[in-house]
């Protein structure tokens, strides 16, 4: 580590959870322990709290009632419960749509339940990250329990079309999810006047605490629980209430309201600092991903010939944190299946590294990122045995070719 | 995070012998862009004495792919080419104070670009006959290549058994359900169902003599004594009747608090030799003629 202060751009991973949340919290777990279920002083005053903090979350993506929000332990159980339950409450239905670059969440439990016998489509992407609407529309049938597509890619925070693949899905009688937990806090939703039927959001994604997430559920929509027990969220999750986390995400959940203009102005601005900075001083790189169409705060660049791992221990030694989509971060062999569904080539693809930021980024961090990068990519770049002098060795006489592919 | 330890770090901070080499008479090229590391390493060898005068290499990789290579050079510099190739892979992830399980595979590719070298210079053709599948077992660190050869192999057809032959599963057991999977997929090609209930015994009940029955509960009597008579104790048998196994404890066993646990080891014993459920009965009499009907 260097002497510098760190600089955290790895918002997308998790974030700082916001003091004023983790104030507000600890009581939670000291004098106010009681459990918002009993008949006495001790929950009474707990469960009035859980409301309000309910609200809080309520208004923050703009739903109609509070009861639609059915708190988890975060996103991954709301992704789950949501694919789960439009299964069990549709059992002559057996086809799923989704995407190839969702989360693993959403992914990982599809490829489960294709080996269980269920028939999922998988929507492909272009270059950019953009899905064919036709290509969906031709999948709308009565033989589909649920689509499930994010709202905005963690990697490259390329925005899906969801307000209308949910309106397409609505109009061939079709449940509609959306995995937006990247999203939530950072642009503006407003599911009274959505079409969306299930929405999974994750606390810690927006300055809140871990192990707390919600899935919205729209008023009226069929649902069957993943967990049954007690009567906890309206008996559709049963478990004793994760009372500080729910605290801890409502004041979350109020500070991202307040914080959404410059979350898409300020952040906004630092994250086209960082991507013009880098590119102009580094060669053969490029941002992924719709570039004109994702999040506010994330900037995924793919950097050839170079890769991926070497560059995060190389920023983490001057103290940035990043994360990268290559294969060796992960332990697999296999870069990041978003890069790969983009077809973004693999000299390319084990050189991604995706900064994220967050409000709390300043404009002297950036510039010391962008003063940083250059010098790490040009030192791996002299390593590399698919670079010379100036650039990739691109003759074929001298190029490197390896006895095995 | 990778835990990397100290060495690693030193190796791919400050890496030695990076760069290409003008002069180079042995160069070894192994690995791909598509797997996400390869390696290019480059000897100048004195000819006749095959000594290794210099080593430099260029990777394309991660920090203990270039560690890796850094830590390979350094140790063969000034070795003969026999002695290099001597040079295992895991003496490569020793230097480094070891390496995690995922990225054994950089050590190993370092080894491999030894060989591909040595074969260059010596103007042999170098084949690999390397094949990587995804990380199984994450405590001994087998992949699924490896175990699936291994299942076809030798006819596998339990996650026990795998184990026994890989290590892979051994550990955690975390992995079994990717084992179970892997099992499934091999048997299927030879046209059998995997049943993840275990392999039936070999030695079905009621196969063995009466003769070679009480042989083996004799050698299994026999089995147990030294370490009873290590303890001042001793076991005798008594008497078998049907399922029932009559035995005397003796000296300092008679009594003992871990009888019931002595003689429940030397049951389970019993059954697994003789492929069906026995009861072993600690009796005090000697004289089976006293014994219950």
């Amino acid at each position: 580590m260097s002497a510098l202060p760190p600089i955290y751009l790895d918002n997308n991973a998790t974030t700082r959870c916001a003091p004023e949340a983790v104030a507000a919290m600890l009581p939670y777990f000291t004098e106010q322990f009681g459990n918002p279920s009993s008949m006495h002083s001790f929950g009474a005053k707990v469960g009035h709290e859980v409301k309000a903090a309910r609200a809080s979350l309520q208004k923050l993506i703009g739903a109609e009632y509070d009861s639609e929000i059915v708190y988890t332990a975060g996103g991954t159980e709301a992704d789950n419960t949501a694919i789960l339950s439009a299964l069990k409450a549709s059992p002559d239905r057996k086809e799923i749509i989704t995407t190839t670059v969702e989360h693993h969440a959403v992914l990982h439990l599809c490829d489960q339940l294709e080996k269980d016998g269920y028939i999922i489509h998988k929507l492909k992407v272009d270059g950019k990250g953009r899905l064919s609407l036709d290509e969906y529309r031709k999948l709308l049938t009565d033989k589909v329990a649920v689509v499930s597509v994010m709202w905005a890619n963690n990697e490259t925070g390329t925005f899906f079309p969801v307000e209308e693949m949910a309106r397409m899905a609505r109009d061939a009688n079709v449940l509609f999810h959306t995995d937006a937990v990247q999203a939530v806090g950072k642009v503006e939703i407003n599911m009274a006047e959505s079409a969306i039927d299930m929405l999974s959001l994750s606390g810690h994604k927006l300055h809140g605490p871990k192990g707390i997430g919600a899935l919205y559920l729209r008023r009226g929509s069929r649902f069957r629980p993943l967990l049954r027990g007690g009567g906890q969220e309206r008996g559709r999750r049963a478990g004793t209430e994760n009372v500080p986390a729910i605290i801890g995400l409502g004041i979350a959940a109020q500070i991202a309201r307040e914080h959404m203009a410059f979350e898409n102005t300020q952040v906004r601005a630092l994250r086209d600092k960082l991507q013009a900075g880098i590119l102009a001083a580094v060669p053969n790189a490029f941002a992924t991903g719709d570039v004109d169409n994702r999040l506010p705060n994330t900037l995924n660049i793919a950097f050839e010939y170079v890769e991926g791992e070497a560059i995060l221990m190389l920023l983490n030694k001057q103290g940035i944190a990043a994360s990268s989509g290559s294969a060796c971060t992960s332990g697999s062999l296999e870069p990041s299946h978003v890069m790969r569904a983009m077809g973004i080539p693999y000299t390319a693809a084990h050189g991604t590294i995706r900064f994220s930021l967050s409000r709390e980024n300043t404009e002297d961090e950036i510039d010391r990122v962008i003063a940083a990068v250059p010098p790490i990519i040009a030192q791996l770049r002299k390593l590399s045995p698919y670079w010379g002098e100036n650039g990739p060795i691109t003759d074929p006489e001298k190029a490197f070719a390896p006895t095995y592919a | 995070m990778w835990d990397y330890s100290e060495t690693v770090k030193e190796h791919f901070y400050n890496p030695r012998n990076a760069g290409p080499m003008a002069d180079a008479n042995a160069i070894g090229e192994v690995g791909s862009i598509s797997c996400g590391d390869a390696l290019r390493l480059m000897l100048k060898v004195e000819p006749e004495s095959e000594k290794i005068l210099d080593a430099s290499f260029q990777t394309f990789g991660c920090g203990s792919a270039i560690a890796s290579s850094s830590a390979l050079t350094e140790m063969i510099k000034g070795k003969t080419l026999t002695e290099a190739l001597d040079v295992s892979n895991q003496d490569i992830a020793d230097f480094l104070g070891g390496l995690p399980p995922e990225k054994m595979h950089c050590s190993v590719m370092g080894r491999e670009a030894l060989q591909s070298a040595v074969a260059n210079f010596r103007g042999e053709e170098w084949k690999d006959d390397h094949e990587e599948g995804a990380l199984i077992c994450k405590c001994f660190a087998i992949d699924s290549v490896m175990i699936e050869d291994t299942i076809r192999a030798n006819n596998l057809c339990s996650v026990e058994q795998v184990t026994n032959y890989t290590k892979a599963g051994g550990g955690c057991s975390s992995c079994h359900e990717g084992i179970e999977e892997l099992l499934a997929k091999v048997m299927a090609e030879r046209g059998e169902t995997f049943s993840p209930a275990p392999p039936p015994p070999k030695t079905k009940p009621g196969k063995l003599s009466t003769l070679e029955r009480i042989r083996r509960i004799e050698q299994v009597i026999e089995k147990a004594r030294p370490n009873l008579i290590r303890d001042h104790g001793d076991i005798e048998l008594v008497d078998v009747d049907g399922k029932t196994i009559y035995v005397s404890m003796k000296g300092a066993c008679s009594g003992c608090q871990m009888e019931a646990l002595t003689l429940g080891g030397i049951q389970q014993q019993m059954i697994e030799a003789l492929g069906e459920i026995v009861k072993v009965v600690p009796v005090k009499a000697v004289a089976p003629t006293k014994l219950p009907a």
